[in-house]
């Protein structure tokens, strides 16, 4: 039947249904349910988080200034970002400043995080919903090292080095008993690369693996370790010593020149691997306009990378703050985390029972009261669900809205709001970009538009460490080396009920973590994740989410082979509960499709 | 095959989500065996979390691998499992919906491809998790239990490389290089809030079967 949803989409619950469920022997994480029309196009989308992760639960009654470590351990992927907002929060709590040199470093942090995060999900999550490695085999090494040398100066792009690459991927292939890369969609027919842009791909899918063990340094050299570098409320742990010697202990000038050759490192790997691929692999794709979402409509930014310390207003916040509604680029709204009328969190449609669920709650108000029941329409059991009911309640995740909106959040939204605002180190790259492709600004409300978002933030955010590492130099070298505020330090000076708000851009969208402490201990936490923002459930006036609507009116090859699906749904950047490691005697499929 | 891995000579390797009751198990093995051994040079623990990919680079460089981890493996839940050489699984997969996802087996089969090769050893040291549901929880006591066998068998299993590790007089605190005190297991377990004050259940099978117990009453 069909119907229409106040944010402007249409919904067809008739014919087939697919389900798409990551389940393996432990209960996964997010599952999609679509419904397919008799030519297979989608026209119905239900996304749903099938596990609850409610931090406050691990948190309550401890010590404020341990929660980063515990944040940091939410995710292996986005531990330094959690870790981050964390600590923002409780020093807004307790009105604590940092230095500016504390800035400064957070800042290199946060951005080589970004860095590290968007390399690794185009080549190890997403280029395989595009990039096909069992065709790569029967490329010609020497029209591949001709393509790349046309597309890039890396010097990585020898005949040689492609049929060695090839080589080693025949071995591992063949060696039957590792099945590599085996439980992919290879052969599918939306795979559109010839075999050397394949080879080519999965040559620099190797190397940025090798990259990331450079770009992990930095948060080595600033946090003490990796993995799970150190944070502090007040600063950052590392104290700098520009005299000191050797690679422990404090930040020492050996140490910064190894930072200050990755960040070049990172320039360059940007420009000259990931965003020549990335344009390369797109100008194949430019017919695949799907997957736009809420992005023509309604996006959703808080901002970040501070240029001075302890200022969180939109002026000082180098990542754009704003949000956009109803597609209307002529305005950028600001947003106050603190304003109960602005985030609220909606249950409508969630495994969590409100006195009212009419209505909102703002997260330093949020109630995480679990009520796990499934509509009249669902099939299956509670135990094992075959297909939901997203009439009534079907997700483990809450519906967060902005004034009411369903919002998307990550690059894509953090790039249509620096370009609706003119900035432009963010509109002139984008406008670059698709005249690259010769593609019109609405391609940018895509799949395609939000991976591109991606690699474009990339570059930007290899830039920008470049500048503060630059800044903190010139900070230490007039005299100033301190890294932390201690003065607030014991509980004894804090005020005896506090709350606070602490929010970043994490990879893949705005992150915002709220806390109340009481008589020196955490008495409510609450984390706003971006998965949140973009695979929550419909609200209680029907308004769908980013993941929902991104699907909708996508054409499907082979729904028992939902490639389509995958493709839109990883240009999010997925985050959920990341726990999916357990290892299986037989390697269980870690995506099941059921098509009824 | 293995000339190019200039790493760890052998790499104590905990992974799990230490927020997860028994998930947290290779993480508290790798606690463990660091506060209970004095470790010969070139013997590195790493508590891995759930890093994912971001662990590949070291294991791409390790001449020799051992990894505690919760395993299922259709095993009696705290039944100890050491898999060695090719009886650790590995596999690539291509359809996951998360790059959160990862498995310890996919990070293996890319760790092998970097290195063009597998170690000179791997050796797995599992448990069989009792319960993974309960978020904010600790071990449960059998999966406890064995974390005594486990480092052990990783001690032996090394010593059998011939890098002596040797169990000190006493336990010393682990180092701070390997895990803030904060989420230390004994810190986590004892700072964890009631449950009055702090719903614990949620995933539809654990609710599921509250509801079917409140029904048979």
């Amino acid at each position: 039947m069909a119907m229409q949803t106040p944010n402007g989409f249409t919904l067809d619950d008739g014919g087939r249904r697919v389900v798409v469920d990551p389940i393996t022997r432990i209960e996964g994480h997010l599952r999609i349910e679509v419904n397919v029309d008799d030519a297979n196009v989608i026209r119905n989308a239900v996304s749903t988080g099938t596990m609850w992760r409610g931090l406050e639960v691990i948190l309550k009654g401890r010590d404020p200034r341990d929660a980063w470590a515990f944040t940091q351990r939410i995710c292996g992927v986005c531990t330094g970002t959690h870790a981050l907002t964390s600590v923002r929060a409780v020093e807004d709590a307790l009105g604590i400043d940092i230095p500016e040199n504390a800035n400064s470093i957070r800042n290199l942090m946060q951005l080589a995080l970004q860095v590290h995060d968007h390399i690794v999900h185009f080549y190890h999550l997403h280029a395989l919903d595009w990039v096909d490695v069992v065709s790569s085999l029967s490329a010609d090494p020497k029209a591949t090292s001709e393509l790349a040398q046309s597309i890039s100066s890396w010097p990585l792009s020898s005949p040689g080095y492609f049929r060695d690459l090839q080589n080693k991927l025949k071995k591992f292939v063949d060696s039957g008993q590792l099945g590599l890369f085996r439980n992919a969609y290879w052969g599918h027919p939306a795979y559109k690369l010839p075999p050397e842009a394949n080879l080519m791909a999965v040559a620099h899918y190797l190397e940025a693996l090798d990259f990331q063990k450079e770009i992990k340094k930095i948060h080595t050299v600033f946090g003490g370790k990796n993995p799970h570098p150190n944070w502090l409320v007040g600063g950052v742990p590392s104290p700098i010593n520009i005299e000191d010697v050797g690679a422990v202990g404090a930040v020492n000038i050996e140490r910064l020149n190894l930072v200050k050759s990755i960040i070049d490192q990172s320039i360059e790997f940007t420009e000259k691997v990931y965003l020549p691929d990335l344009l390369a692999i797109a100008s194949f794709y430019k017919e695949w306009t799907y997957g736009g979402g809420l992005s023509s409509k309604s996006v959703l930014s808080y901002g970040d990378i501070p240029e001075h310390a302890n200022d969180y207003s939109g002026d000082n916040l180098l990542l754009p703050r704003g949000a956009i509604i109803d597609g209307n680029l002529n305005e950028v709204y600001d947003v106050d985390q603190r304003n109960p009328e602005e985030i609220q969190e909606f249950v409508a449609h969630s495994w969590y029972s409100y006195d009212d669920e009419a209505i909102g709650l703002h997260p330093w108000d949020g109630v995480t009261d679990p009520n796990y029941v499934l509509g009249p329409n669902a099939k299956g059991s509670k135990a094992h669900i075959e297909e939901l009911d997203e009439n009534a309640k079907y997700s483990w995740i809450k519906s967060p809205r902005w004034k009411g909106n369903a919002m998307e959040v990550g690059p894509l939204a953090r790039y249509i709001i620096g370009y609706a605002r003119g900035i432009p180190e963010f509109k002139e790259p984008t406008e670059a970009a698709l005249r690259h492709l010769d593609l019109p600004v609405e391609a940018l409300f895509s799949t395609l538009g939000r991976t591109a978002a991606r690699g474009l933030e990339c570059q930007w955010a290899a830039e920008k460490m470049l500048y503060f590492y630059n800044k903190l130099i010139a900070n230490i070298k007039a005299g100033d080396v301190t890294t932390a505020n201690i003065q607030k330090w014991e509980p004894k000076s804090w005020p005896k009920s506090s709350k606070g708000v602490g929010f970043t851009e994490a990879p893949r969208g705005a992150l915002g973590h709220w806390v109340r402490i009481e008589d020196g201990k955490i008495d409510n936490y609450q984390c706003v994740v971006p998965t949140t923002w973009n695979a929550g459930p419909r609200d209680t006036e029907g308004n769908i989410g980013a993941y929902e609507a991104s699907l909708l009116d996508t054409p499907m090859a082979d729904p028992e082979q939902p490639l389509e699906i995958l493709r839109t749904i990883h240009s999010f950047d997925p985050c959920l509960a990341c726990s999916t490691h357990v290892m299986t005697k037989d390697g269980d499929d870690l995506a099941a499709v059921k098509v009824r | 095959m293995t000339a190019q891995r200039q790493g760890a000579e052998a790499l104590v390797l905990g992974v799990g989500n230490i927020l997860w009751a028994d998930e947290g198990f290779g993480v508290r093995c790798a606690e463990a065996f660091a506060a209970t051994y004095d470790l010969p040079q070139g013997v590195t623990v790493v508590d891995g979390g759930t890093q994912g990919l971001a662990l590949v680079n070291d294991l791409a460089q390790a001449r020799r691998v051992v990894i505690f981890d919760a395993v299922d493996f259709d095993a009696a839940p705290g039944e100890l499992i050491i898999a060695r050489g090719d009886e650790v699984p590995r596999f690539v997969a291509g359809k996951k919906v998360s790059l959160h996802q990862n498995s310890m087996m996919e990070i293996l089969a890319v760790a092998e491809l970097m290195a063009d090769g597998a170690p000179d050893a791997i050796t797995l040291v599992g448990c069989q998790p009792a319960e993974l549901e309960d978020y904010g929880g600790g071990l449960t006591p059998v999966v406890s239990a064995q974390i005594g066998p486990a480092i052990e068998a990783a001690a032996s299993e090394i010593d059998r490389w011939g890098l002596p590790v040797r169990r000190r007089a006493s336990v010393q605190p682990f180092p701070d290089s390997l895990m803030p005190k904060e989420v230390a297991r004994a810190a986590y377990e004892m700072g964890r809030p009631g449950a009055d004050d702090a719903c614990r259940i949620g995933d539809e099978r654990v609710l599921a079967r509250l509801t079917a117990a409140e029904a048979a009453d």
